[in-house]
């Protein structure tokens, strides 16, 4: 008897607020934090650093939400998921939006109920080969032995790629990028291959990056973006606007340095004062403070600042904006105006 | 022997020849390793073989121990410092070993709260172990799991010592009734204790910071003491329970027996690793919409019901085991079932089921790494994870998996040799 | 419990339900199917509740579409294009092979170390401790992925192998020019069944039958005469059909592993992956230090009264071991034995460790992702292995039942 006592003590101290169908924001508001899903460690995307502190692009956009939300971009409860477990852990609600480089799929979108908020990165599946196997095109890979991480996208384009060629392959399905990193080195597969993103982050912690060349193939569209549950329109659009915001902050040069200047005072620029909450009521409208874009763009600056600060040129995963570029810089990102 | 023979013997020594020392080739160092070493040409291949494998371990083995890098930020200096050799890069350990042990989000300055918590555990633990210490010792124990919550999860005192009172409370009702029934006696006890909590509750409302350590979320429990605490509290929880459907299984009751065997037997015919799956996404279908166990909580109940079906059939072994005159002899006494369960058949099968329990324990604990999985962060899920993704450390993986391999064994070691000492003293057949 | 009470004077009260030893049984058996059923029904319509909140329906239809994944060993046909269901049969199948191919070599490895564990041979002895409590006290997971990372370094690779066509000169060559173990697998020449191959086959079931023959022949003739006959023939019968019809119909040839006409991996020929090596070696590694536990506590089980018994008989130490040791050790290890096979097969499940396509890898794996079907995957998976245990446990029950000792 004096077991099960325990276990409800125990209980009491588990149960956490839990989150119902609707009004997500208020659960959130109620709770004081932000149940934001990411993955297990992927460097510069999501991963804890030596002081147990969460860093990267994704963890970025959940802190952004969470200061849009509640004022306060730590007040943020990073849940690590891996592939097979994110989606189940967003519609039983034990998150409240998932963070995970995932690829916008129709099947995900519509199939298994949920919503994409936004694209935050645009990627595409690649393949990495040590130099000197000689290969320069991904279509001379045929007979060649594969390393993939299990349980993405990555698995199903590979299958494709190689029927639609007319190629032959042996895959070797690996559970973690670490894991797959040591199997290539090892040389127990010829071939990595994942988003062209990990493919850089992976090739930088390489004792001899240089030994290692990226294929010019990119043979899928890997829009990854945050999602959250079909249902809840408010919410979802919270989280999209967010993103939108860090988007056009960068677009209109609004950065976490000028940011608290700017919204000072109305400025001359009308959508810097909409977006800012000094003209308007934008946060009205999506049910937050006037200041909420402020906060969010504080948290940890504009989305140029978050790519330069955990993926971009000067860090070791070194990405070129490329394809996430503004548009007026003849990239894909454009967001729709705030008005 | 007769006295003939006695005319042909020339000389008749009188007195003993000294002692003299026995040849060197059955005495000693050489006697020892003619019998131990070379008893037959068989064995003495075997042992020339076991030698040189040895050798070869040891010559790969000690050059990486000794020539190891202790002190360096990340595998890179590691790699300079080495220039080539290959040696282990245990500043790894160095730099992330409160990682490694308590995972990368309980509060550093709190260390010393799991630490005690660990150290008192050994003493709840001992007088259950060890028949020999004080009684009085088991006080102690029973008040463990309230200040071992205290510890580890922190918050107010409140909070354990209502559990406490409500306990009491429960068992002190139990005990004024169970004579008239046992029924009648429990139901009332659980009434009892859960209206003290339920009165508590508002207590703990009130004064939420009433000698409180910091409050850690289970969320925040990583690293080795994650897998501790799900052995420990899984093992205990799995006890009561396994005993419920140890005596179910045995029970004449045809439908609270089969309810119970097919418990069993599911369980015991699925991997844990499937169990754990349901944990993580599926159970949370099964709750009520609303409510959301997080996910320590949720793998606790699973791997607590997984424990019990193999704990339900140790104890099973040890029911089968008792001779029979001993239920015969409770039932000639007059005794109903649950009086002859509680003392006459219960403390006899409980305490020769003791090694089957430490083993099933044992396995269990070893078995928590799994929850690495489902995305838990226990110490193998800390090396795979975090540790190896970061660019710092990506590449060592001899260092971590050896420590994490040590760390086990040495408590694994620690309780089997427990368990084999408790068999030889529990041995009373002589041979 | 049938406690002889006077029946009781008045007719039935319903204090009678708990107090009366008669009904009280019945009472509890009707709370319990109650509660349970209660239970059952409160989890049925929270499923219900949350399914209908989420959007979602629980069907099996997935399991008839595409699955668009490969899978590295397959022992059934199987292309991207091939259903989810035909996915997780390929993953049972490998489950089951990985299983049967452990049981064998983990049960070979602990009874070697279990007899060694008590021979008299110190060196030996404490070496066979180190390898039980090494492999007992380490979790099985950490010991897959270190005996994974320790496949994956020790084999060469494939390319050095490799001639490119004819253009480099390789770095290795192929072991009698047919085997090669590489840290991708092994890989070995296949059969190829030519015509009248089914006469070498049947050649060879001839061969059996004669061998298995002659062995009840020796064996008769030493019970009824005495008269030990020698064991020779034995496998003169076994191998000399099957040799001679092979070599006048020359219809099996071996197809040789090919190193020539692709640049990254040797074809042809039959590969044995590493993932399967590497999983198959960790289970058996592990599971051997158990069950040679299981051996020598069943040794140890057999009276030391035995063994002098047979001593002052006669018999030889190889002998007393076979005739009178082990047939009453067995009594004792079988039944732990099972369990232990039983534990291969679950352990199995953390095939994916070592990237080892079984059934939790495709089934509760990449088909769970692709299609977030948890709830069905996960049931589907847990059915799969219950089929598995409860089969494994009837078998060796089976077995078990006739080397009983059959008492009175």
């Amino acid at each position: 008897m004096k077991k099960s006592v325990f276990l409800g003590t125990l209980t009491a101290a588990g149960v956490i607020a839990g989150a119902a169908a609707a009004a997500t924001l208020d659960d959130v508001k109620a709770r004081g934090k932000l149940n934001c899903g990411v993955t297990t460690g992927l460097v510069g995307f999501a991963a804890p650093d030596a002081n147990g502190n969460w860093q990267g692009f994704d963890v970025g956009l959940c802190r952004a939400v969470a200061a849009a939300v509640l004022g306060d971009p730590d007040a943020v409860e990073f849940v690590p998921t891996t592939g097979k477990t994110r989606f189940t852990a967003l519609a039983s609600g034990e998150i409240d939006m998932l963070a995970r480089n995932t690829t916008w799929t129709f099947s995900r979108d519509n199939d298994l109920k949920f919503e994409f908020t936004g694209i935050n990165y645009y990627d595409g599946q690649g393949f990495m080969v040590p130099k000197e196997l000689g290969v320069t095109s991904a279509k001379e890979l045929d007979g060649a032995t594969v390393c993939i991480q299990t349980g993405t996208t990555t698995e199903l384009n590979l299958a494709d790629f190689f029927r639609s060629n007319n190629m032959n392959y042996e895959p070797v399905p690996i559970e973690t990028n670490a894991e797959a990193q040591q199997q290539y080195l090892a040389g127990a597969c010829d071939v990595y291959t994942t988003d062209a993103s990990g493919l850089a982050a992976t090739r930088a912690t390489f004792e001899t990056p240089g030994d290692h060349v990226v294929l010019p193939e990119i043979i899928s569209k890997e829009p990854l973006g945050p999602l959250v549950r079909h249902g809840d329109n408010e919410w979802g659009d919270i989280v999209r606007w967010t993103l939108n915001a860090l988007i056009a902050a960068e677009e209109l040069g609004i950065s976490s340095a000028n940011v608290a200047d700017m919204a000072g005072s109305a400025g001359d620029n009308p959508e810097i004062n909409r977006i800012l909450g000094t003209e308007g009521n934008l946060g009205e409208m999506i049910g937050l403070e006037a200041d909420w874009a402020v906060k969010a763009i504080q948290a940890g600056g504009n989305y140029g600042e978050l790519f330069e600060k955990n993926i971009g040129e000067n860090t070791p995963i070194g990405l070129s904006r490329g394809l996430n570029a503004q548009w007026t810089d003849g990239g894909l990102l454009y967001s729709p105006p705030f008005r | 022997m007769s006295d003939t023979h006695a005319q042909t013997v020339g000389y008749v020594r009188e007195t003993f020849i000294p002692e003299q020392a026995p040849p060197h080739a059955v005495t000693g160092p050489v006697k020892w390793l003619r019998e131990n070493l070379f008893p037959s040409w068989f064995y003495g291949i075997l042992t020339i073989v076991s030698v040189l494998f040895i050798f070869y371990v040891l010559s790969i083995f000690l050059p990486w121990l000794t020539g190891g890098v202790w002190d360096a930020a990340n595998i890179r200096e590691c790699r300079e410092i080495f220039a080539g050799d290959s040696a282990g890069c245990f500043a790894v350990l160095t730099e992330r070993w409160h990682q490694l042990l308590f995972g990368f989000s309980y509060p550093q300055h709190a260390y010393w709260r799991p630490t005690l918590a660990l150290i008192l555990l050994a003493v709840a633990v001992a007088p259950v172990l060890f028949s020999n210490l004080p009684r009085g010792m088991l006080a102690f124990t029973a008040l463990y799991p309230f200040i071992a919550f205290y510890l580890v999860w922190g918050g107010t005192i409140l909070i354990p010592l209502v559990a406490l009172a409500g306990v009491i409370g429960g068992y002190l009702v139990y005990a004024q009734l169970v004579d008239r029934s046992l029924v009648g006696g429990l139901i009332a006890g659980v009434v009892a204790a859960a209206v003290i909590w339920w009165l508590g509750g508002f207590v703990t409302a009130e004064m939420p910071n009433l000698l409180a350590l910091e409050a850690v979320p289970s969320r925040d429990m990583g690293g080795f003491m994650l897998n501790m605490i799900l052995g420990v509290v899984c093992v205990s929880l799995s006890l009561p329970i396994g005993i419920l459907l140890a005596l179910g299984r045995q029970s004449s009751l045809p439908i609270i027996k089969w309810i119970c065997v097919v418990f069993i037997e599911f369980v015991r015919g699925v991997p844990l690793i499937t169990l754990l799956f349901v944990a993580n996404v599926v159970l949370a279908y099964f709750l009520p919409p609303g409510t959301n166990f997080d996910l320590i909580l949720r793998v606790i109940i699973m791997i607590t019901l997984f424990a019990s079906a193999y704990i339900a059939e140790v104890i099973r072994g040890g029911l089968a085991a008792l001779p029979r005159g001993q239920y015969e002899a409770a039932d000639s006494l007059g005794l109903d079932y649950a009086q002859s369960m509680r003392l006459i058949i219960l403390p006899q099968a409980l305490k020769i089921s003791i090694p089957g329990i430490v083993n099933v324990a044992v396995g269990l604990f070893k078995d928590t790494t799994l929850v690495s999985i489902i995305s838990m962060f226990d110490l193998v899920g800390m090396i795979r994870g975090p540790i190896l993704a970061s660019t710092d450390w990506n590449g060592v993986y001899w260092e971590l998996f050896g420590f994490a391999a040590l760390l086990f064994f040495v408590v694994c070691y620690g309780i089997s040799q427990y368990s084999q000492w408790l068999e030889r003293k529990l041995a009373t057949d002589h041979r | 419990m049938t406690a002889i009470t006077d029946p009781p004077a008045d007719g039935f009260k319903l204090s009678m339900l708990i107090n009366d030893t008669r009904y009280r049984g019945l009472t509890f058996q009707f709370v319990a199917l109650i509660l349970l059923i209660v239970m059952m029904a409160f989890l049925g319509m929270n499923l219900v509740r949350n399914l209908a909140a989420a959007g979602l329906n629980i069907s099996y239809g997935f399991l008839g579409e595409p699955a668009g994944y490969d899978i590295n060993q397959t022992l059934i046909d199987y292309t991207s294009q091939s259903t989810h269901l035909r996915a997780a049969m390929v993953g049972l199948l490998n489950t089951l092979l990985v299983a049967f191919m452990a049981c064998i070599t983990a049960t070979i490895l602990g009874v070697i170390a279990g007899v060694l564990r008590l021979s008299p041979n110190w060196l030996v002895r404490k070496l066979m401790s180190v390898y039980v409590e090494a492999f007992r006290n380490v979790p099985v997971l950490i010991w897959i992925l270190i005996i994974g990372t320790i496949v994956t370094i020790s084999g060469a690779n494939p390319r050095d192998f490799l001639t490119r066509g004819g253009s480099v000169e390789p770095q290795s060559e192929l072991f009698l020019g047919m085997f090669a173990f590489t840290n991708r697998g092994f890989y070995s020449p296949a059969l190829d069944l030519g015509p009248g191959w089914i006469v070498v086959l049947i050649a060879l079931i001839a061969g059996i039958v004669g061998a298995v023959a002659w062995r009840w022949h020796v064996r008769r003739t030493l019970y009824n005469s005495g008269r030990l006959l020698p064991s020779w023939p034995t496998w003169v019968i076994l191998i000399a059909p099957v040799v001679l019809a092979q070599l006048v119909l020359g219809a099996i040839s071996l197809s040789l592993p090919d190193v020539e006409s692709n640049n990254f991996n040797i074809q042809g020929g039959i590969l044995i992956g590493k993932p399967l090596i590497a999983l198959w070696l960790a289970l058996s590694v592990y599971t051997g230090a158990f069950i040679a536990e299981n051996v020598r506590a069943g040794i140890l089980a057999v009276s030391k009264g035995q063994t002098e018994a047979a001593a002052s008989l006669g018999l030889r130490p190889k002998r007393i071991m076979n005739l009178v040791v082990l047939p009453q050790a067995l009594r004792v290890i079988i039944p732990p034995l099972i369990s232990q096979f039983l534990n291969i097969t679950k352990n199995s499940s953390l095939a994916i460790a070592v990237g080892y396509a079984d059934i939790t890898a495709t089934l509760g794996g990449i088909t769970l992702n692709q299609t977030g079907r948890a709830i069905e995957t996960v049931l589907l998976l847990m059915l799969f292995y219950l089929i598995i245990s409860l089969l494994i446990s009837a078998v060796m029950n089976v077995y078990n039942a006739t080397v009983a000792l059959k008492e009175r």
